[in-house]
């Protein structure tokens, strides 16, 4: 049972992901994490301002039962199910990013530049993972979906809106690395 | 009892989550450069089995648990909202380097300059809504 302490390879997690989308399914639900936003939104009283956010959020409660349980999952994930939590990356990449300040690239499973408890009296970093967070959320929205309901979901039900979806996030995804990045770092 | 089974199922989620490493943002940004077959493979072996398990639901007309039939809603027609939209969510994704399961994950994790990024998603979300009738459908 040694190799649950390690990190799970790409044909054991990936196959795990549509199992949970098949659980998901066969209790009536659908997957999709995005959506959560939108209700934390609406609980939060958005809808006063726009009528985006004026629906039954009661109804999607059990998607933040889902959401609570991710927490847990990271939670037991982080303490009690990983010996160490290196993540074990391509050597270029690894010199890419050292050379880019991301020091401990190769040693961790986050960047210390940007998710340190130092980040706090950041400024930099902390407009970094608020724009982030930003386009995140706008654009789960505008696109319908994020990874879970377009590139997970849409695709197996080979929609074909998810693609042009999935499309987009590659292409905002190159634009970030290789035109963005090289200028904020 | 339906609850402890969707936090059952979250909690399972946000395992493997953890555990595959999709919740890194060194992946994440490791994907973007091509630098590891790693998030094609998982996202890949989803898709693939997910097409493959979604197709026998239509055909065999499997029922859910509770014996209801499972709809599963088509995406609406367009081209301008999804490809604008994915744009937008795909330089956050590179940038946070974290999309709206994993960023949760990474909360429970103990990460918590992710907090951030999880608060100001809920911001993005909310200016959507504002802006909505004024962006190309």
């Amino acid at each position: 049972m040694n190799w649950i302490y390690e990190p799970w390879p790409w044909y054991v997690s990936g196959p795990l992901i549509t199992f949970v989308m098949f659980l998901l399914l066969m209790v009536g639900k659908k997957f999709g994490m995005s959506s959560n936003l939108r209700t934390i939104c609406t609980i939060c009283g958005a809808g006063k301002t726009t009528s985006f956010f004026r629906f039954d959020w009661k109804a999607q409660q059990w998607n933040l039962v889902v959401v609570l349980g991710v927490i847990i999952g990271g939670f037991i994930a982080e303490n009690y199910l990983s010996n160490d939590t290196v993540v074990d990356l391509n050597p270029t990449v690894v010199t890419d990013l050292q050379s880019k300040g991301f020091t401990n690239a190769g040693d961790a499973y986050m960047p210390d530049m940007l998710f340190s408890k130092d980040v706090f009296d950041d400024p930099k970093a902390l407009v970094i993972l608020m724009i982030g967070g930003l386009l995140v959320g706008f654009g789960a929205r505008y696109a319908g979906g994020c990874t879970s309901g377009h590139a997970i979901s849409g695709l197996s039900d080979l929609q074909l809106p998810s693609l042009i979806a999935v499309v987009g996030f590659f292409i905002g995804g190159l634009v970030m690395i290789h035109i963005i990045f090289p200028l904020i770092f | 009892m339906r609850t402890i089974i969707y936090l059952a199922i979250g909690i399972f989620f946000g395992i493997v989550l953890f555990k595959s490493e999709a919740a890194s943002w060194f992946r994440i940004y490791e994907m973007f450069q091509f630098g590891s077959f790693h998030m094609y493979g998982i996202i890949g072996s989803a898709v693939g089995l997910g097409i493959i398990g979604i197709q026998l639901i239509k055909r065999r007309k499997i029922k859910s648990f509770s014996g209801d039939e499972i709809i599963i809603t088509p995406k609406e027609k367009s081209f301008s909202r999804y490809i604008f939209g994915g744009i937008i969510f795909g330089l956050g994704w590179a940038l946070a380097g974290a999309c709206p399961g994993p960023m949760f994950v990474l909360a429970g994790a103990g990460y918590f300059p992710i907090l951030i990024v999880i608060a100001a998603s809920i911001l993005g979300t909310f200016l959507y809504g504002l802006l909505k009738d004024k962006l190309p459908h």
